[in-house]
């Protein structure tokens, strides 16, 4: 079956936890167990009718406080589709979690209020998925109950976001549908309320939209994340090179460049997990490849189609979003991630900051605190092999760590 | 299916074995928590899987209440040994001869809780740096915000609220002495995929998982087996019926439901079927709201 990741990103008032509880209760994914745990809580709490945001909001400090504090991950499946959707809080203070939920997304739902219209909410949250490469928007304006399911409303917020939309890049399509979450119009079931919308629900699009993966299968990139060596009598001289291919198609006899040596081969065999051989291996399959010659090769190094070579430099430009409490010291040192490989890093210059209420770049900003998003030059200790992050999300991607915590400060894209 | 796609199997079996080889690669010295329960079945079946030819470059961990079905430990000795996998167990009635916990007392006594220090306790004898679990993100809905790569303290303790974020395949193991982990690469299956994919990969399981006939009796809702570890209440009756389990974990607190799923393909059919979820067989959950996530916090799998 096909698997689609989705985030959502909204606020508790715009009533993301009820759109999500709702997709589950329709499509029959919560269990009797999980909605009467609902109800009960629901009772004991006071509230007028059964809250589904309970069933999304699942740590104590939420349930205390009433609110989403970090990503969580939700399941469900229909005939159609199985789903995997990010559940992101929408408060400005937790862009990071969003940054985090987009990452593994193919599709963001973008949750409009219909009483409130296109606001700078609506912005970061597309602003966000975009910078994040999710080509594909859809617009769930809720709370159509409340302004009488009137079509004008409705078209003329997703005028104002069309408008809006113009200025984000590469957007594959965008699909507005107005919605009640809370009493389920065109959430599972088209509603006989808004005659005049002639659009799929939110679910049947959800289950039929082809978004293609966000996969390259163009250039070719497997960075080497373990070697295998059995030493028994039976693999002797077997040598393999585990991992998961970042990128491209790769088939045994291709040639292929070993970097950073730079040395040439030839790739003998590929073999899926336990052992079948296959003819071709492909984004994102974890395979093992065999080489015809025996070359000095460790984690961390990655094999590319000849022909085709990556991105090569120990100067990069990115757009990052600063995750930790510490803001990013100028001229900082970090440990940056970047596909199965470790080196140092140190900040060069932060060119600009953008301001994710309007968009707008600040340039001569000191240092970005969490939160931020902004853009910076970094200079790597050892070569990075990398695309774009538009071109290649694994390949195009890396994570700053402070050395000293060990924490994850930081997210990056190469530009 | 278009070409170079891959079905939603094969994506959860690439992405967990990504995690299995990534947990090799950055850390010293990890161990597979291996308890008999079907998702440790999986995550052991994976592990062979994703370091062939070689052998799992770890071991596998068991922490034994000693309140166990036979069949459990009779399978997991077989397993471990078709793997060719090294088996290190930690026994809670070492933990508890030791002074180091309290055996609950009462009828609803259990050792479920006590596996924490246990675990613990093991970690740091054999100086584990990663343990492997079979958790899953849809089990409960603490487990929903927890990481791949999930970071615990010098106590062993999980900060929810102080999680390292994770994007994209980039997982930061990075870790100061004392410091562990709990890696789940099983994350982003459900419990359907887990039997579609046991189901796929032809995986032998313990007969405990199939229809068959037992001594249970009811408990809060639960069906409970009737064994010497369980002490009944008077207004409790041992009846004989045909049951299976959904999970399997310490006897004390794995009820088991009525069934007649003898195969996989009834099991499967049953799931989709079930308007239970199979944690609401576990009593360990039913203690409170948050217990899943309390019982996290001090160091539970």
């Amino acid at each position: 079956m096909d698997l689609l990741r989705f985030a959502t990103a909204g606020s508790v008032d715009d009533g993301k936890s009820t759109l999500i509880g709702r997709l589950l209760y329709d499509s029959k994914s919560i269990f009797e167990d999980q909605l009467s745990a609902v109800e009960e809580s629901s009772r004991r709490r006071g509230d007028a009718v059964v809250n589904l945001a309970l069933l999304t909001d699942g740590l104590r400090a939420e349930r205390e406080q009433g609110i989403t504090i970090d990503v969580a991950y939700r399941y469900f499946a229909t005939p159609r589709r199985k789903f995997i959707i990010a559940d992101t809080p929408g408060h400005i203070q937790y862009t990071r979690n969003m940054v985090t939920g987009a990452s593994t997304a193919d599709l963001a739902i973008i949750l409009i209020d219909a009483r409130k219209g296109v606001i700078e909410q609506t912005k970061r949250h597309s602003f966000v998925a975009n910078l994040l490469k999710i080509r594909h928007l859809t617009v769930a304006v809720n709370k159509m109950d409340l302004v009488d399911y009137d079509e004008g409303v409705f078209h003329r917020i997703v005028q104002d976001f069309h408008a809006f939309a113009s200025r984000l890049d590469d957007i594959a399509e965008i699909t507005a549908i107005p919605v009640s979450a809370l009493n389920g119009d065109n959430v599972v079931d088209k509603s006989d309320k808004m005659p005049w919308f002639k659009g799929p629900s939110l679910l049947y699009h959800l289950e039929t939209v082809y978004t293609g993966g966000t996969e390259n299968h163009v250039d070719a990139r497997f960075p080497v994340q373990w070697i295998i060596r059995p030493q028994s009598h039976e693999h002797h001289d077997f040598r393999g090179y585990a991992g998961r291919v970042a990128g491209g198609v790769f088939k045994p006899g291709d040639t292929v460049s070993v970097l950073p040596s730079g040395f040439s081969t030839t790739v003998e065999k590929i073999y899926l997990p336990g052992g079948r051989e296959i003819a071709e291996a492909f984004a994102p399959q974890s395979v093992v490849m065999t080489l015809k010659d025996e070359i000095d090769i460790s984690r961390g190094d990655m094999l590319v189609k000849t022909n085709n070579p990556p991105n090569k430099g120990q100067d990069v430009e990115a757009m990052v979003c600063w995750f930790s409490q510490k803001p990013m010291e100028a001229r900082g040192k970090y440990l940056l991630r970047h596909t199965t490989k470790e080196t140092k890093a140190i900040v060069q210059e932060l060119r600009y900051q953008v301001d994710i209420e309007t968009l707008h770049k600040k340039e001569g900003v000191p240092t970005l605190a969490m939160n931020d998003i902004g853009r910076v030059s970094l200079r790597t200790a050892t070569p990075l092999f990398y695309d774009s992050y538009r071109r290649n999300r694994l390949t195009g991607s890396f994570i700053l760590v402070d050395p000293g915590t060990h924490e994850t400060v930081a997210a990056g894209m190469i530009v | 299916m278009p070409h170079y796609q891959l079905d939603h199997l094969d994506q959860l079996e690439a992405e967990a074995i990504f995690v299995l080889r990534e947990t090799a690669a950055q850390f010293q010295n990890p161990a597979l928590l291996f308890s008999g329960g079907k998702d440790s079945i999986v995550m052991a079946h994976l592990a062979a899987k994703a370091f062939w030819p070689a052998k799992i470059p770890f071991p596998l961990l068991h922490i034994d209440t000693g309140h166990n079905f036979a069949e459990t430990i009779a399978y997991r000795d077989s397993f471990t040994e078709e793997l060719g996998a090294r088996l290190v167990v930690g026994h809670v009635q070492d933990s508890i001869d030791k002074g180091r916990v309290k055996e609950e007392k009462g009828p609803y006594a259990s050792r479920n809780a006590l596996q924490s220090v246990t675990l613990l306790d093991t970690i740091e004898e054999h100086k584990f740096t990663a343990c492997l679990g079979g958790g899953r993100r849809d089990e409960e809905k603490a487990r929903a915000k927890e990481r791949f790569f999930s970071h615990r303290d010098d106590f062993g303790q999980w900060d929810p609220k102080n999680q390292r974020p994770e994007l994209w395949n980039l997982f930061n193991g990075r870790h100061h002495p004392g410091e562990h982990f709990r890696i789940f690469p099983l994350s982003n299956f459900t419990e359907m995929d887990i039997w579609m994919y046991l189901r796929r990969e032809a995986v032998a399981l313990p007969p405990l998982y199939f229809a068959h006939q037992r001594e249970v009796f009811a408990r809060h809702g639960s069906l409970l087996a009737v064994t010497e570890h369980i002490t009944l209440l008077e207004t409790e009756k041992p009846e004989r019926k045909t049951v299976r389990f959904r999970t399997i974990g310490d006897v004390t607190c794995t009820g088991a439901v009525e069934s007649n799923a003898a195969t996989l393909d009834d099991v499967i059919a049953e799931v989709a079927a079930a308007r239970q979820t199979e944690r609401g067989t576990r009593a360990d959950d039913k203690r409170s709201e948050t217990a899943m996530e309390d019982r996290k916090k001090e160091g539970y799998f």
